[in-house]
C-alpha cells in the first residue's frame, strides 16, 4: 500500500439556500482555495474526482458543466461519483494506490434547497414497494429513532444531549449554518416534529461545497508540513429493504471500521449523523463509548449539505491533524436512508 | 425464476407484470450570475456571450472559463447570425416533444463566439439543411420577449454563401 494523505481541505460557508450563484459559480472559490492551500495548479494534479447528484439540481449530467469550474483544459484525468464526496475521495485513494499519479483533487457540492429535499431523497428507495409511498427522510429517521427507544438502547434525553452539544460545538465553527446554545434540558420540552424526533434532532437544509487534495508518499511531505495520512479506509453497504436490517445498529459501519483499523484512541472523531439518534448508533458501531471529542465541528446537525457532509467530516479531522491540534482521528460518512451505507477512515499525523 | 405459490385468497388473480410509479418534483432553478445576464439579454432581444481571459467567447455561459476555472466577467453583444457547424434531423417522436417531426436541431456558431448554441433550424426543408450553412435568428414579437431562449423562435438560412466546414464542429476553436 502507498501512503496517501490529505494535504489540503477547503469548504464554503454552509448556507440555507444559495439563491444567486449556480453550482459552478458556487464551487469555483472552493476549488481555488483548496488548490491554493496545496500549492498546486490544475495541471499539476494527477486525478480529479467529484461527488454530486443530478437529483438535487434537477438536471441531467449537471456535474459536466460544473467541471468547467475546475479548468479542465488541457484535458485532465477525471471521474465522478453520484455519491457524497467521501466516496469520490475513496475512488481517488484507489487511483493513487495504482501508482501512476501522485496527487488528486476531490470535490463535491450539493444544493439541497432547489428541490423538495425530503421527496428528492425518497427517490433513492426501493422503486417498487417503498418509493411510491414517498416516505420523507425525517419520517424514516423517526422510525429508526423509535426502534432505538423501543429496544431500550436510548432515551429521548440522549437524543437531546446530542442535538444540544452539536449546536454548541458549532458555535466555534465559522462555516456552520446552525449554531446555538440551548441546554438539553430545555430541548426535551420541544414539541415532536415527527415523533419521537424534535426539530432539534433533525439536520438543517443546506447548500454547500467542500474539497480536499490528496497526495502520496514523498509528494505529500513536500507539499504539506504535516500531512494527514489515511491509515485505513473502507466502506460497506447494507440491504435496500429497511425491514431486512436491525435499524438500531449499524453493521456496515462496524465492519468498515474493523477493515479500516478503527480501534484504539482518537483525539477527534467526526461522524456523519444527520439525525441526533444516529450519533449514538455510530458511537456504538465504532466503539467510541463516551469519547469526549465527537463532532467538534457540530457535524451534520450544524450543516448538512447533501453529497458534501461526508467529505467535510474527513476534511474536519484532516484539518485538525494538519494544523497540529490532533494526531489521530476517525471520520465517517453515510449515504442512503437510516445509515444504509457507511465509510470509515482513520487519519494520523506524524508524531 | 422459482415457482411462486400464492395463498388461496389470491387464486385466479391476474399476476402483476408491471407497475407504474409516476414521480414529479418541482425545482427552483438558480440560473447564476452569468446565465442571468444571458437570459436578461434575451428579454431585450440581445444574445450576450461571456469573454474569458484567454479571449474565447462562450454563449450561453454558465459563468466559468473552462480553461482556467475562473469566472467570466466581460460581456459580448453577439451578432444574430452564424454558421451551422452540426445538426441532427429528429425523426423519432418522444414524450414532451412539442414539435412536428421531422425537424432539425442545430449547433450554431454565432459570428464572434467560440462555443456553438443549440437551437431549431426552420424555414428550410430538412433534406436541404447542411453543415456550413449560414443562418440567422428569428425572434418572437418584441412584446413577447422574455428571459428565455424561446425568445428566439428558431434560426433560418440567411442566403449568404456557405462557409467551408470540413468536419462537424469545425470553427469551434480552443
Amino acid at each position: 500500500m502507498r501512503d496517501v494523505a490529505v494535504i489540503a481541505f477547503a469548504q464554503m460557508p454552509n448556507v440555507r439556500a444559495e439563491t444567486v450563484l449556480n453550482e459552478v459559480e458556487m464551487l469555483m472559490p472552493v476549488i481555488r482555495d483548496v488548490r491554493g492551500r496545496a500549492g498546486l495548479d490544475q495541471q499539476q494534479i494527477g486525478f480529479t474526482c467529484s461527488g454530486s447528484t443530478d437529483y438535487l439540481s434537477g438536471q441531467a449530467f449537471s456535474f459536466v458543466s460544473t467541471l468547467d469550474g475546475v479548468g479542465p483544459w488541457p484535458p485532465i484525468q477525471e471521474s465522478h461519483v453520484e455519491m457524497d464526496g467521501a466516496w469520490a475521495l475513496y475512488e481517488a485513494w484507489v487511483k493513487l494506490q495504482l501508482g501512476d499519479v501522485d496527487t488528486a483533487l476531490v470535490y463535491c457540492y450539493g444544493k439541497s434547497a432547489p428541490g423538495p429535499l425530503h421527496e428528492v431523497l425518497s427517490r433513492q428507495l426501493d422503486p417498487y414497494h417503498v418509493a411510491p409511498l414517498w416516505p420523507d427522510a425525517i419520517s424514516l429517521a423517526a422510525l429508526q429513532a423509535r426502534a432505538m427507544l423501543d429496544a431500550g438502547k436510548a432515551r429521548e434525553e440522549d437524543f437531546c444531549e446530542v442535538a444540544a452539544r452539536s449546536r454548541r460545538n458549532a458555535m466555534n465553527n465559522p462555516n456552520a449554518q446552525l449554531a446555538w446554545s440551548v441546554s438539553e434540558y430545555d430541548l426535551i420540552n420541544e414539541e415532536p416534529l415527527v415523533d419521537p424526533l424534535r426539530k432539534s434532532d433533525c439536520p438543517p437544509t443546506t447548500d454547500g461545497a467542500s474539497a480536499v487534495v490528496l497526495a502520496a508518499g514523498d509528494r505529500a511531505r513536500e507539499l504539506c508540513r504535516r500531512p494527514a495520512w489515511i491509515r485505513g479506509i473502507d466502506h460497506r453497504i447494507e440491504p435496500m429493504a429497511l425491514g431486512m436490517r436491525d435499524l438500531t445498529v449499524s453493521a456496515s459501519t462496524r465492519l468498515a471500521g474493523t477493515k479500516a483499523g478503527a480501534t484504539g484512541t482518537y483525539d477527534v472523531a467526526e461522524l456523519h449523523a444527520p439525525f441526533s439518534h444516529q450519533e449514538l448508533i455510530l458511537r456504538e458501531a465504532l466503539s467510541l463509548g463516551d469519547h469526549g471529542n465527537v463532532n467538534p465541528s457540530g457535524g451534520a446537525l450544524a450543516a448538512n449539505p447533501v453529497m458534501v457532509a461526508g467529505l467535510t467530516r474527513i476534511g474536519e479531522v484532516a484539518q485538525r491533524i494538519m494544523d497540529g491540534t490532533a494526531t489521530r482521528g476517525v471520520a465517517h460518512a453515510t449515504s442512503g436512508p437510516c445509515l444504509q451505507q457507511n465509510l470509515v477512515t482513520v487519519l494520523e499525523g506524524d508524531s | 425464476m422459482p415457482d411462486i405459490t400464492l395463498p388461496a385468497s389470491l387464486d385466479g388473480v391476474e399476476l402483476v407484470r408491471s407497475v407504474r410509479t409516476p414521480a414529479r418534483m418541482e425545482y427552483t432553478y438558480t440560473a447564476g450570475v452569468a446565465t442571468t445576464r444571458f437570459l436578461k439579454g434575451l428579454a431585450q432581444g440581445k444574445i450576450l456571450g461571456e469573454r474569458a481571459q484567454g479571449g474565447k467567447v462562450y454563449v450561453p455561459s454558465r459563468g466559468a472559463d473552462p480553461q482556467l476555472g475562473v469566472p467570466t466577467t466581460e460581456q459580448v453583444d453577439l451578432p444574430h447570425v452564424g454558421t451551422l457547424v452540426s445538426f441532427c434531423v429528429v425523426n423519432v417522436a418522444f414524450y414532451g416533444q412539442g414539435m412536428e417531426i421531422p425537424y432539425t436541431s442545430g449547433l450554431i456558431l454565432l459570428d464572434g463566439s467560440d462555443l456553438p448554441l443549440m437551437h431549431l433550424i426552420q424555414e428550410c426543408p430538412v433534406e436541404d439543411v447542411h453543415i456550413g450553412m449560414r443562418v440567422e435568428a428569428v425572434w418572437v414579437d418584441a412584446s413577447d420577449l422574455g428571459p428565455t431562449l424561446e425568445s428566439i423562435r428558431y434560426f433560418r438560412p440567411n442566403g449568404e454563401p456557405d462557409v467551408p466546414v470540413r468536419q462537424p464542429g469545425e470553427g469551434v476553436t480552443w
